[in-house]
């Protein structure tokens, strides 16, 4: 019994069961429309084919992660300093805060028109526009590290010796490791959900650029493959990037 | 005088945390400074470490006033209640710190890092981080961090607060003979006055931001200076309102209307068959009986009093509902200000009859 209850949690915890409900009821659904209503999954699947086949869907997800990684990475290498300084440096927040809590709300849609019209048609557009949805999350729980730091640790380091400076560098940044690794992910997940809209206009592939242009083509399906395949990759990266952090920065608390 | 406070006083809003305290601590001195909580005691060492900053008031550390002082460059070693370890780096790295901001060489920090997991019995577990520790290997680690930088205070909030009963006992049994061996002057707050009592060469008793008394334990524990020292010390029992007159051996004294007595001042005999009758005995009855491992605690009623005693158990057995004979061989007396030692006056004249 115990033994059949054990593979019976496997099961359960694996989320199989999850995908196999989502399966049936998806396909229960599109019994009662046509295909480009509401494909099923075979009809999906088959689509998906037709782009693996054509080599589309693989170079649209390799540009469309190109310009989420890009924009992620750009989004970090901005957003974390900032970050460290905001929560740090009284003077800093005071002048950053308001800014940052304006636009924070502001979504990164609303944007599109003006980044075509201010960074132009090309990369550096849609390339903004990721960045503009990964720096919000990244600062603001950055910022919540650094607010959230034991201050005996800091406390302790002065008792030793160490100057302001130092004990920035040795205790309050890596005790903000784990809140900065979680606006990381948020970050990431950000970038993803931004690329349909940053694809959306004025692109020429991309996965966003597959998912709006299908709808001309009443190819319904490619946009349920283009829809699974960037769940796909989000659900992925993210596997990836908990895991990497898990590895690499489990002893600043990243579990 | 090694350190020196002088008028301290301390608010945080309208909260007063130090009211004019003053004391002073010889070098190489371990102290606790012991008190309910909220009675400022740890304010005052954060005060001493440089951590808190007094409103008015000098501090004076080797004779060099040190208000102005930062903490970094206080000389002090801090043990954190909580030890404060730094969680990401291992027990080397943290017990490097101090000498790291010092800028000192690898191989000197090497060999005292060594030096000093050998001082504390933590030999081969440098590599370990903190989350792998117990809380007394933790504590120990904190320790040796605190030294690591050769201060000349070593200072410790709660140090045992976190450590469970069993290791705790043990591990204060070890900080006083490190600290001993050492010679560092020593600074502990505590709460528990068992801890106090064991550890300290002297107590600092405070009380609503005010140092009550400073004396060494045996002093402290025979002659409370103030009412509050006489009720906070031991376990007393409170009269009020000179309730203590009726206690055989004891008149009223003037002005002094509250007596503390301490369980270890009242003797307790069997009903039976007593030998040696005092004038001072009085009969009672036990109401309650509290084992405390090798004594029982009991709880006589007396007329409308209820006194406590402390009855080795290998004298003779006490259950509850028992008669007994008790006497009482000291109180202490006060008001709302001062505390006065009254010995039992039917057994001055034979003074081996009473004890402690």
């Amino acid at each position: 019994m115990e033994n059949q209850n054990s593979i019976i949690t496997k099961i359960l915890k694996s989320g199989v069961i999850t995908w196999i409900l989502l399966l049936l009821i998806w396909s229960f659904g599109a019994l009662f429309y046509t295909p480009d209503f509401l494909p099923n999954p075979i009809v999906t699947i088959e689509g998906a084919k037709d782009l693996v086949t054509s080599g589309t869907l693989f170079a649209d997800i390799i540009v469309s992660l190109g310009r989420v990684l890009k924009g992620w990475s750009l989004g970090l290498l901005f957003a974390i300093p900032v970050g460290l300084c905001v929560g740090n440096f009284k003077v800093i927040s005071y002048v950053f805060e308001p800014f940052l809590n304006f636009f924070r709300f502001v979504p990164a849609i609303g944007f599109i028109t003006l980044f075509l019209l201010w960074f132009g048609v090309g990369e550096t557009s849609k390339v903004a526009l990721i960045f503009y949805a990964v720096i919000f999350p990244v600062m603001v729980n950055t910022i919540a590290g650094v607010r959230s730091v034991d201050y005996s640790l800091v406390e302790a380091a002065e008792s030793m010796g160490a100057s302001k400076r130092r004990t920035f560098f040795t205790v309050i940044v890596p005790s903000a490791v784990p809140n900065i690794f979680t606006g990381a992910r948020l970050g990431l997940s950000g970038a993803i959900i931004c690329i349909v809209a940053a694809e959306m206009l004025a692109a020429s592939e991309g996965l966003g650029y597959l998912i709006y242009t299908s709808r001309l083509y009443y190819r319904t399906d490619w946009i349920f493959a283009g829809i699974f395949t960037l769940g796909l990759i989000g659900f992925l990266a993210d596997k990836l990037l908990r895991f990497l952090g898990a590895k690499f920065l489990y002893r600043f608390g990243v579990r | 005088m090694y350190i020196k406070l002088e008028n301290i006083n301390k608010n945080f809003g309208n909260f007063k945390a130090s009211d004019n305290v003053s004391f002073e601590i010889e070098k190489g001195k371990l102290i606790a400074l012991l008190g309910p909580s909220g009675s400022g005691k740890t304010t005052i060492l954060r005060m001493i470490a440089g951590l808190e900053h007094q409103d008015d008031g000098n501090i004076y550390i080797d004779g060099k006033l040190v208000n102005d002082i930062s903490v970094q460059d206080r000389g002090i070693g801090f043990v954190f209640q909580s030890y404060a370890l730094f969680p990401y780096l291992t027990v080397f790295d943290n017990i490097a710190y101090g000498m790291r901001v010092r800028k000192k060489s690898k191989e000197e920090i090497a060999s005292k890092v060594e030096e000093l997991l050998e001082l504390v019995g933590l030999e081969g577990l440098s590599k370990r981080y903190p989350d792998q520790l117990s809380g007394g290997q933790r504590q120990r680690v904190a320790f040796a961090r605190a030294l690591a930088t050769e201060p000349q205070v070593l200072l410790l909030d709660e140090p045992f607060a976190a450590i469970d009963a069993k290791v705790r006992k043990e591990l204060r049994r070890w900080l006083k003979d490190m600290i001993e061996k050492l010679g560092i002057t020593s600074i502990f707050v505590t709460h528990d006055q068992e801890e106090a009592v064991e550890v300290a060469d002297e107590l600092i008793i405070t009380n609503q931001g005010r140092v009550e008394q400073m004396g060494t334990p045996v002093d402290i524990y025979r002659n409370p200076k103030t009412a509050f020292v006489a009720q906070f010390i031991g376990e007393s029992v409170i009269l009020e309102d000179y309730e203590y007159e009726k206690i055989k051996g004891f008149s009223k004294k003037e002005n002094t209307p509250k007596a503390a007595i301490r369980p270890e001042f009242v003797q307790v005999f069997p009903a039976g068959n007593r030998q040696e009758k005092s004038s001072a005995d009085m009969k009672g009855k036990v109401i309650h009986t509290e084992f405390r491992g090798t004594s029982v605690e009991l709880t006589i009623a007396y007329e409308n009093l209820e006194i406590k005693a402390s009855h080795q158990i290998e004298d003779f057995a006490v259950k509850k509902g028992d008669e007994v004979y008790f006497k009482v061989t000291r109180l202490y007396a006060f008001d709302d200000n001062n505390a006065y030692t009254l010995i039992n006056e039917t057994l001055k004249d034979n003074p081996e009859m009473y004890y402690i």
